[in-house]
């Protein structure tokens, strides 16, 4: 327990990551089942609105930044220092660190269901419920005076840091830790991505976090940074938001689209086509992705000039994206494709991503965004990318990686009813979203008419919502299932060509008995130049040095939610309480000596 | 994607309308317009959805692994191969964004000289209109002539809301402190519904809305009943007493009645008669929905500021005949 509690290994911290947003995704998706329950028919009375609206904001807010964001961290921790030949993280102890505020963060935002009666709320939940992008001036105290938005500017914040420690520390970790001879563009294309996607956590979380300072001091001291009547401005808000939001879009697909591109390549026995295009692609997609958050805005009425170069920019988006399906489809071309559960997911995600990528061209176009925005439609939309896309992606690394962590095969027969159930749940759910939205349904509405003449796609939409679940529990019990047997994965169960294949399933403490040299992009595999890599020896040759465990990232992170719950409460003592744990920790952990 | 296509053909025998609030049967020039431009981007859309899961499934199928099969050619990529498929997605983009500009500009909002001027206020959680050169306020249904050029000019009492009718076009946000525009021309006469489509709070889902798109005739009759002043109950009828409750009741104190009062926190009630639905065009404006509406309006909107009133059977009979009175 208190190995668990103190440590620094990047791959305990990974399972952590693994668990912890696994637990938060399935809040996350019960959510999504209470929305989808009530809107199984019109009319629903199954929830009150302001409970609706409550479950939709922290469904959002759940999956974004607890469910996928860390379910990928959880590889970034595990697999990014395996496969560039390290020992470790740059700074395992930041690493540690950045999960406690992580868990803390997500508890502390979680807390707001049941912490009604702490602020005389008369009901139990008071959880956030002013929409995952939580627009001003909706926001201020005057509209939303319970403490439901600030669990949420709160929470955020605390989560901001988690990430941003993550990013820079990611980033250290890529350019600097990289094995002799793993030159960038030898780089496995998941550690590309993780890298293009940490640049944008580092340029994308600093906008969302001074906006949610603002919003703080709008709340708290009565500025009026968003607030027309004082002279501020609502629209500012949604600037701020999307230049975080968007790129943060990429955030979350960008390390999904790495994880295919090693899962392509290692079942169907073939380079990965076009590596370099496909890495510069990433890039690319990570530059116009700053570029383009205003058409989030179109109906906001920027007038034609922003319009026209928002939905231009947007629009060239498509063609890196486009250029990264070809080329996966050209990876599969003249492979030799096992259809492992790992397999199955990957190519879903292409087919399955495609569809989002198409609708989001519908939605560059801005007139033609004006029917869809803030309908059924852009739901569809989001769920296609981020469903189709972004977990299917992820769910493609659990299996091909799950050995990798925890020395462990899943169940491949459980693996394909698990995507099987999954492709027909997430088409049944989100296909029907398409037509509702078009038909004339708004999203965020926790009831409506039977004349609107949608009840028949909501009602697919809530069975399909019904079938991902199904097919979530058998995954569950798959993982569950493994830690009761023996440890049956070989080093290499898939034949990987990659470093982290080189070594144990699990891996050893210390990563690699010795640092391997690398010669080419794919160092276990016989290329037309290079053999593959000599196995390594099956121990160290010398003692190898590994840090011991510390407690003080875990109790810095704690004086955070601290310092959040003293804000809340509107007492200054507890706010300071907070501070003083957080610069003690830094302090003790700063000349923490080395050896312990 | 067979799967898809099935789903598809499900869903058209399944289900049909009517759809009163669909994005599919526009009648205006700004629907039109946009109705037009999707149609373009979907079949683009379709072609490129085809071409791609062939190639997926083409891929899949034909190079599934074989039992002592030699190992695959090691191929790295191909340059003109690249070069093309970057190239391709470009060239339909132009056919996308060329149009896309073009329907930007033709839909900026601004209606040719002469055209009537509409006021839209949004308010948690109903629709407040106002025709500045006509002199009339009215709320939640909006009555327009057919065929005639329509500047509408929004703005918001509170939060953020956006107007949205689709068969008059697409949505546009409402935002206190700035003044939004659309502008478009109704081309057949009907009865047309929409909801605000930006998260606006508690009742969000409750703010709807509906347009009634007349002839010249009809419309110029409901000017003339808009601009007239409230109907004055026959002396010693029920209406009459209605209008006394009404004055000694909270209803003053946020309502309009012309002549009576003159606040302006819930829509104005001048001629609430008239209006085929009340509580943002939530409910059909009946006896028995006007009762359970002023007995308890949060408990049927939920954040609805009008507290629940306490009248009497006999005084709330009387309001509401006064209300339904007022044509």
């Amino acid at each position: 327990m208190k190995s668990w509690l103190t440590t620094t290994d990047h791959k305990r911290i990974g399972l952590l990551y693994f668990w912890t947003a696994f637990f938060f995704f399935l809040v996350g998706g019960l959510e999504a089942l209470i929305i989808r329950a009530q809107l199984a028919q019109p009319e629903g009375v199954g929830v009150s609105a302001e409970m609706y609206n409550q479950l939709f904001t922290m469904h959002g807010t759940t999956m974004v930044f607890l469910a996928l964001m860390p379910l990928s961290a959880a590889f970034f921790n595990f697999i990014i220092p395996l496969q560039i030949g390290a020992r470790d993280v740059a700074f395992p102890r930041l690493n540690a660190f950045s999960y406690w505020v992580f868990l803390l963060g997500g508890l502390f935002m979680n807390a707001s269901f049941i912490a009604g009666p702490l602020f005389g709320a008369g009901r139990l939940s008071v959880a956030p419920d002013a929409g995952w992008f939580g627009y001003a001036n909706l926001t201020s105290r005057q509209f939303s005076p319970g403490p439901n938005v600030d669990f949420w500017l709160l929470g955020l914040q605390i989560l901001g840091i988690a990430s941003l420690a993550a990013g820079f520390n990611f980033v250290v970790t890529i350019l600097n830790m990289r094995a002799p001879g793993l030159r960038m563009l030898r780089l496995p294309p998941f550690t590309w991505m993780t890298l293009i996607t940490q640049f944008l956590v580092i340029t994308a979380f600093p906008v969302i976090t001074i906006a949610l300072v603002l919003l703080m001091f709008d709340r708290f001291f009565g500025t009026h940074f968003f607030l027309p009547a004082g002279g501020g401005d609502p629209i500012l808000w949604q600037h701020l938001f999307w230049m975080f939001g968007h790129p943060e879009v990429y955030i979350l697909i960008l390390p999904a689209m790495g994880i295919v591109s090693e899962v392509l390549p290692t079942f169907s026995r073939k380079p990965l086509f076009g590596y370099t295009v496909v890495v510069y692609s990433g890039v690319v997609i990570a530059f116009l992705g700053w570029s383009v958050w205003a058409h989030h805005m179109f109906a906001a009425g920027m007038g034609p000039i922003a319009d026209s170069v928002f939905a231009g920019a947007t629009m060239l988006i498509a063609i890196p994206t486009g250029v990264k399906i070809f080329n996966w489809i050209g990876t599969l071309w003249g492979g030799q494709i096992r259809f492992t559960t790992a397999m199955l997911f990957a190519v879903g995600f292409i087919a399955m991503f495609i569809i989002g990528g198409l609708s989001g061209v519908s939605h560059a176009s801005a007139p033609s965004d004006l029917q869809q925005t803030d309908t059924y439609y852009v739901v569809a939309h989001i769920h296609y990318v981020l469903f189709g896309g972004t977990i299917m992606g992820l769910f493609a690394g659990m299996y091909y990686w799950w050995p990798k962590m925890t020395g462990r095969l899943l169940s491949e027969t459980l693996g394909k009813w698990h995507f099987w159930l999954t492709m027909l749940g997430m088409n049944l759910a989100f296909f029907p979203m398409h037509l509702s939205g078009l038909l004339g349904m708004p999203r965020r509405i926790y009831t409506y008419s039977r004349e609107l003449g949608v009840a028949d796609y909501n009602l697919v939409s809530t069975i399909g919502a019904f079938v991902i679940g199904v097919a979530t529990l058998v995954f569950l019990y798959n993982l569950v299932r493994t830690g009761r047997r023996p440890v049956n994965a070989p080093n290499d169960p898939w034949g990987g060509a990659t470093l982290e294949w080189a070594i144990p399933s699990p891996p050893p403490v210390y990563n690699f008995t010795v640092i391997p040299k690398v010669e080419s992009r794919l160092p276990l595999w016989q290329t037309e130049r290079h053999a593959p890599m000599t196995p390594l020896p099956a121990r160290p040759l010398a003692p190898i040095h590994v840090p011991g465990g510390s407690w003080w990232p875990m109790i810095t992170a704690g004086g955070l939610p601290v310092m959040a719950i003293g804000a809340l409460a509107h007492l200054l003592p507890v706010v300071l309480v907070g501070v003083a744990v957080v610069i003690v920790g830094i302090y003790r952990w700063a000349y923490e000596p080395f050896e312990m | 994607m067979p799967l898809v296509l099935a789903l598809v053909l499900l869903f058209l025998t399944a289900c049909s309308g009517p759809f009163p609030q669909t994005v599919f049967a526009p009648k205006s020039d700004f629907a039109v317009e946009l109705d037009g431009l999707f149609w373009n981007i979907f079949w683009w859309a379709v072609a490129v959805f085809l071409i791609v899961e062939t190639l997926l499934v083409i891929a899949i199928a034909r190079y599934r692994a074989r039992p002592g099969a030699p190992p695959p050619k090691p191929v790295h990529g191909h340059t003109l191969l690249e070069i093309g498929w970057t190239l391709a997605p470009a060239l339909i983009l132009v056919f996308i964004a060329v149009p896309t500009m073009r329907s930007i500009f033709a839909t900026a909002g601004h209606a040719p000289e002469g055209a009537l001027h509409v006021e839209v206020i949004g308010h948690q959680w109903w629709w407040e209109y106002r025709y500045p050169t006509l002199g009339i306020s009215t709320s939640n249904e909006l009555h327009l002539p057919v065929g005639t050029p329509v500047q509408v000019e929004m703005t918001s009492a509170d939060v953020i809301h956006s107007f949205w009718v689709p068969a008059l076009g697409g949505k546009r946000d409402l935002t206190q402190g700035r003044h939004s525009r659309i502008a478009f021309r109704a081309d057949s006469t009907g009865e047309y519904w929409g909801q605000c489509a930006e998260f606006c709070g508690t009742s969000h889902a409750n703010m709807r809305l509906r347009v009634m798109v007349e002839s010249d005739s009809v419309f110029q009759r409901w000017v003339d009943q808009q601009r007239a002043a409230p109907a004055s109950p026959a002396k010693g009828s029920r209406e009459e007493k209605g209008q006394q409750i009404y004055r000694r009741s909270a209803c003053i104190g946020c309502h309009t009645i012309a002549g009576l009062s003159a606040a302006k926190v819930g829509p104005d009630l001048s001629h609430v008669g008239s209006r085929g639905t009340i509580a943002g065009a939530l409910f059909p404006n009946t006896t028995d929905a006007l009762h359970h509406w002023i007995q308890n309006a949060p408990g049927l909107k939920p954040g609805a500021l009008m507290p629940p009133q306490n009248f009497s059977a006999e005084d709330l009979d009387a309001l509401v005949a006064y209300l339904q009175s007022l044509k």
